[in-house]
């Protein structure tokens, strides 16, 4: 099922506006890798939410407190443990998943403190990675990755298959999913081609 | 005086000092003992509005005092936070009614050691007669304070160092009592290294003859030496190494004749470091009184916020103090504190979040250690505001 595409992107990156129309209102949100907090600040001022962040850099963390949200600088490899069980209905984990030392024990933390999550990740099987690969014979630097091997913070690529994949071993449902390209939003036949930019909501 | 009107008026001594507040009620202490009639000497800042909405409670460190933003009355240096505390500072007194006092067990015009002891028929001061406090008992006191100024609700309660276990203190006692909590370079217990420092220092002072077992009050000789390296034993934990190196290194200082700086092979203070320490002991003992240094020192070390809540049924975590708060937290730590580390800081981080309070964290790099949060910087001043605000 396709998440619903968002009437309005209230300024923000497209993945973080499906993931902001999608969020139930007046909901608890545990944003991790929040940034500089604007998806943060459009949950609790256009939804209602109680949102809380988790954020490495401490230049955006200060950025967010001087913005009045609620943010945590912390790791999301090692912090999430010390939070409650099912503290939020959310867990939100925006392009953060490919970094992590463990994706797979991060998403197994995301289910745990959160009833629901969203993922988003850059589609490493996009064509153009494809292409790139292919045909360049080197590590893809492309609009979605632009950053060269050697200093991207992106260690474990990651394609909208292997992601499935990751959620079934899991036991984790996908709830609902939407993909992107140049910025819209696209169907999902043959996402794992076309798709820069992956979405998922998951339960557990 | 009837009603429980509070009482203002000010002390005899020294001209320009604080107004003083009169507890209308013996204050109780965690020790079981009460505190009769006990004084609470503050300063406050900006203008109270009308639906006492806007009071800031700023708490002082360990030797801080009442002249948050004022000059203080016997060093004539400017107020101890005037860099943070003003107009159109990032804890603006246009905006905010800013109060700040000293708390009980020191000696600018709070009841402390000092203090004439009501029960002593000479009238002769506490000494070591003044019951031992803790942190909660100094925070009872503000408490008595902010009911004697009309303020059932703070803004923001904020403190540095001492001042932060104050502020998570009240946060933890008296939730309903404040709406933001910022607690920067602080801890929510003394860990066996800061009890083990301040052991030091009460050694130091004890170790003086003329403490003279805490009756040196109408003597002419009082424990100055003793005071002076409590002072400077505990003015290294405040700084980093690093900062210590980059400030003095191995230089050597000039001689009092103004000859250049050699190694005396004696024991004068060859190293700048070395005087500047004796510099800072000695400009201590000016303004602080041994007794209270002793007194506030053990109540630092008694802190242990768990245990206050290990009683509750299931108690004992850090996070029993904090469920169902509905204030707003912002903790703040340095990169170069050692006295008390990012670790602490985490550690009330990780409790909050476990007891589903709204908080923030921020770990600021600077490089002066535990004192960072006196001094100069921009990311410090940004987070306040953005807190407070």
């Amino acid at each position: 099922m396709l998440l619903h595409a968002p009437t309005t992107t209230f300024g923000l990156r497209p993945d973080l506006a499906a993931i902001a129309h999608n969020v139930m209102p007046g909901s608890r949100v545990l944003d991790i890798g929040c940034g500089d907090g604007s998806l943060m600040e459009v949950l609790e001022t256009h939804k209602g939410c109680d949102a809380r962040g988790m954020e490495l850099d401490g230049t955006l963390v200060e950025r967010c407190v001087a913005r009045g949200l609620s943010v945590v600088q912390g790791d999301a490899n090692t912090d999430l443990a010390n939070y409650p069980d099912k503290a939020f209905d959310y867990a939100i984990l925006s392009q953060t998943l490919q970094t992590a030392t463990r994706p797979d024990l991060m998403l197994d933390e995301l289910l745990r403190v959160g009833r629901r999550a969203f993922v988003s990740f850059p589609n490493f099987a996009h064509w153009r990675t494809r292409a790139a690969l292919m045909f360049g014979g080197r590590m893809p630097v492309t609009r979605a990755l632009p950053v060269s091997w050697y200093e991207t913070d992106n260690i474990h690529h990651v394609t909208v298959e292997d992601f499935r994949d990751l959620a079934r071993l899991k036991g984790a449902r996908i709830e609902r999913a939407c993909f992107f390209s140049g910025g819209k939003q696209i169907g999902a036949p043959a996402a794992n081609w076309r798709a820069e930019f992956a979405v998922f909501e998951l339960s557990r | 005086m009837g009603g429980g009107l509070p009482q203002f008026a000010r002390p005899m001594n020294a001209a320009p000092i604080s107004p003083v507040y009169h507890l209308t009620h013996p204050l109780p202490l965690d020790s079981g003992q009460v505190l009769e009639g006990a004084e609470i000497a503050y300063e406050t800042y900006g203008i109270l509005a009308p639906d006492a909405a806007n009071a800031v409670l700023v708490c002082h460190a360990l030797t801080g005092d009442q002249y948050l933003a004022s000059p203080h009355p016997i060093t004539g240096k400017p107020g101890w936070w005037e860099r943070m505390v003003g107009p159109g500072k990032p804890i603006d007194t246009d905006r905010h009614f800013v109060i700040c006092a000293n708390v009980i067990g020191s000696c600018m015009g709070s009841t402390g050691p000092a203090s004439p002891d009501p029960g002593a028929a000479d009238g002769q001061p506490y000494a070591m007669r003044f019951p031992v406090i803790t942190i909660r008992d100094m925070v009872r006191g503000l408490v008595a304070l902010l009911d004697g100024l009309g303020i059932a609700r703070l803004h923001a309660v904020v403190g540095g160092s001492m001042g932060g276990m104050q502020a998570l203190s009240l946060a933890a006692n008296w939730p309903e009592r404040a709406a933001r909590v910022l607690v920067i370079a602080a801890t929510a217990r003394h860990s066996a290294q800061n009890i083990a420092f301040h052991e030091v220092g009460r050694q130091a002072i004890m170790a003086d003859p003329a403490w003279a077992q805490g009756h040196y009050y109408e003597c002419d000789a009082k424990p100055d030496n003793g005071l002076a390296v409590a002072r400077m034993a505990a003015h290294i934990t405040y700084l980093s190494e690093a900062g210590l190196t980059e400030k003095f290194g191995r230089r050597l200082q000039d001689r009092p004749d103004g000859t250049k700086g050699a190694k005396s092979f004696g024991f004068d203070a060859d190293f700048q470091v070395e005087s500047y320490l004796r510099y800072q002991g000695s400009g201590f003992t000016r303004r602080f009184d041994a007794n209270s240094y002793l007194y506030i020192t053990r109540a630092m070390d008694y802190f242990d916020i768990a245990e206050e809540f290990a009683d509750i049924p299931g108690g004992g975590k850090l996070a029993d103090a904090f469920v169902g708060t509905q204030a707003r937290f912002c903790i703040v730590s340095f990169d170069t504190d050692w006295l008390y580390p990012t670790a602490e800081s985490r550690h009330v981080v990780h409790a909050l979040n476990a007891a589903g309070a709204k908080v923030s964290f921020v770990e600021l790099s600077a490089p002066h250690g535990h004192d960072s949060f006196l001094l100069e910087h921009d990311q410090l001043d940004r987070v306040v505001k953005g807190f407070i605000d």
